[in-house]
């Protein structure tokens, strides 16, 4: 690197001087929500910098939607049109859950890195630093729905209950994700590298997106793994996701995927909170 | 609205243990307000431990402590109000630029976002960083990293600035940089209290300085304090026949009734010396002994001298773990 024009040590102390800005002038807190969006701001400009990690949130799912509507269509549903009706919903369902890691793996970076005591060190609202990126998620979220929902409907899926439907149905996506998103950072302030989190986010995420509805009917398993596949929330949730979708919403799944995100976001909110107060 | 006190840290029997290693084993301070205050010790002494715990970040076993009246502990909102702190590690997002960071931390301190980019793009050109404003922060030279690192803390100018080891891994003129901010900014009223392993770095910058060594401070007071703790002087002499050396040493020893420790290169020497007045008398008596001597010095002791007086150990063999002290 070239140097810059050096400056002498007496300029450079003027310098700083000439920036120097007492506590006594310094703003007002900031409220809780523009410290919030600070934290979404800065997860976006990440995005923006490193557009590298959009790959799983746009070439992925392309993959995904494809692969499986071709490769099991004809042997799952008898034909690829009337697979894709049944399976879109559950692959945006499954790239949303799985999308929802980010901010776990992204809280890990942060911890591990020296940022994090900065951001300790500031008199802010804590739980900021984990909320906003979560709705920075939501940029990742709309863009892999978009890419998935525009294929399919060039593929042929047409939502029975048109554009309402599919708002509610990703709306209702979104509760669950953002609830999700506390296990994740959960994991992220306990593991000791960031890699550790996808690593254990999949363990958890595949057995559960494969031993469900998402793929193929429940009725088609053996007994004990329809046990498990109904019960399983991420078969409720998709169950409640192609109702609305369809427009022959399952109240009770919906019911279950409140339920279960309320759950969630009561167990490892504070959880994610606690750990991250008392990590030294 | 606040208690106030003239020192900006006071604290009483500070304990921090990871497991069964007491980092911090029990320290008291009083750091006045103004000027550079050095902690000073090897790795893993405690140094950033017992600074974490005065930013807030870690909660102290026992003891307590206080910034500016302020507990720690009950108060630390308080606290990070007034004090900001500069870690070891880069404290801003590399994959952010250098304005990003800047523009991050003046919104989390509650600058309207035209205000958080006005103050951000002043930063950048006083830290001389102005050209780089709008590259990745992982793209610049270390030095430049730590200006960053330093600018991020004083977007709003702390009444107290911690900087972990401020300098280590830098090159002497980036060095020097971190000095003149450091300079700076004491000379705008902010008290900085630095860690640093560099003993040059303390006698250079430092008012007062404690002296950490397995947890425990060894020895606290202004660096004139703490040299003339151990004697008036140090005599440094040079012999011309390494073969002599033992011989001068003997001579020393006995002539200024003080202990002399051998240099590494077989032809120093040092001493240390409880009265100048001898030293003419001892000069004179190696060179009726017929030992020759190519050079010799008598100064303050420096803070290596100081370390190795108080410890028993030379600084740079202390290293030991540093478990508990990197994260």
């Amino acid at each position: 690197m070239t140097d810059a024009p050096t400056r002498s040590p007496a300029d450079e102390v003027e310098q700083i001087l000439a920036v120097i800005l007492p506590a006594s002038e310094r703003p007002a807190r900031p409220s809780a929500m523009s410290t919030v969006w600070a934290f979404a701001w800065r997860a976006l400009l990440r995005i923006k910098h490193v557009p590298e990690q959009l790959m799983d949130v746009t070439v992925f799912p392309v993959m995904m939607l494809l692969m499986f509507t071709y490769l099991f269509g004809g042997a799952v549903a008898g034909s690829t049109a009337t697979y894709l009706q049944d399976v879109l919903p559950g692959i945006v369902v499954m790239q949303i859950t799985w999308i929802s890691m980010y901010t776990g793996h992204n809280l890990n970076r942060d911890l591990t890195g020296g940022i994090h005591d900065r951001f300790r060190s500031l008199p802010i609202w804590r739980p900021a630093t984990l909320v906003g990126p979560l709705l920075a998620d939501a940029v990742r979220y709309a863009l892999a729905t978009a890419v998935i929902m525009g294929l399919g409907l060039l593929l042929g899926f047409r939502p029975g209950a048109g554009v309402t439907g599919v708002l509610a149905g990703l709306g209702l996506l979104l509760v669950f994700s953002f609830s999700l998103s506390w296990v994740w950072t959960t994991l992220g302030v306990v593991m000791r590298a960031e890699n550790a989190v996808f690593t254990t986010g999949n363990m958890v995420m595949f057995p559960l997106t494969f031993l469900s509805n998402v793929f193929v009917p429940i009725d088609t398993m053996p007994g004990w793994l329809q046990v498990f596949a109904n019960v399983n929330p991420i078969s409720v949730l998709t169950t409640a996701v192609r109702g609305l979708f369809h427009g022959t919403p399952a109240g009770g799944a919906i019911t279950g995927v409140f339920l279960i995100s309320g759950g969630l976001l009561a167990v490892f909110g504070p959880l994610t909170m606690y750990l991250y107060r008392h990590k030294t | 609205m606040a208690p106030k006190s003239d020192l900006a840290v006071e604290a009483e029997g500070l304990v921090k243990s990871f497991g069964s290693v007491r980092a911090v084993d029990g320290v008291d301070l009083a750091v006045p307000a103004g000027g550079v205050f050095a902690f000073l010790g090897p790795n893993g002494a405690g140094k950033t431990t017992t600074l974490r715990m005065l930013a807030t970040l870690l909660v102290p076993d026992e003891g307590e402590a206080r910034v500016f009246g302020f507990d720690v502990v009950a108060d630390a909102d308080a606290v990070r109000g007034r004090v900001s702190l500069t870690g070891q590690f880069a404290s801003v997002d590399e994959d952010l630029t250098g304005l990003e960071n800047l523009v991050l931390v003046a919104r989390l301190l509650g600058f309207s976002p035209s205000a958080a980019e006005a103050r951000a793009r002043s930063l950048l050109e006083a830290f001389d960083l102005g050209d780089s404003a709008s590259r990745q922060v992982k793209k610049y030279s270390g030095g430049m990293r730590r200006k960053m690192d330093i600018a991020a803390s004083i977007v709003v100018t702390p009444e107290l600035l911690f900087l972990d080891e401020p300098t280590t891994g830098l090159d002497p003129r980036s060095r020097g940089q971190v000095w003149d901010i450091v300079r700076a900014l004491v000379a705008g009223g902010t008290t900085v209290l630095l860690t640093t392993q560099y003993l040059d770095e303390a006698d250079k910058l430092a008012d007062r300085v404690a002296v950490i060594d397995q947890g425990r401070l060894v020895a606290q007071g202004s660096t004139g304090e703490l040299k003339a703790s151990i004697g008036a002087g140090v005599l440094h002499l040079r012999v011309r026949d390494p073969d002599h050396r033992a011989d001068a040493a003997d001579l020393l020893a006995r002539s200024l009734q003080a202990p002399v420790d051998l240099g590494s290169d077989l032809v120093s020497l040092s001493a240390r010396v409880p009265d100048p007045a001898r030293v003419p008398r001892a000069l004179t008596e190696l060179a009726e002994a017929g030992v020759g001597t190519s050079e010799y010095s008598l100064g303050q002791p420096s803070l290596d001298e100081v370390f190795l007086a108080l410890t028993g150990r030379p600084v740079e063999t202390s290293a030991g773990d540093d478990g508990g002290e990197s994260a």
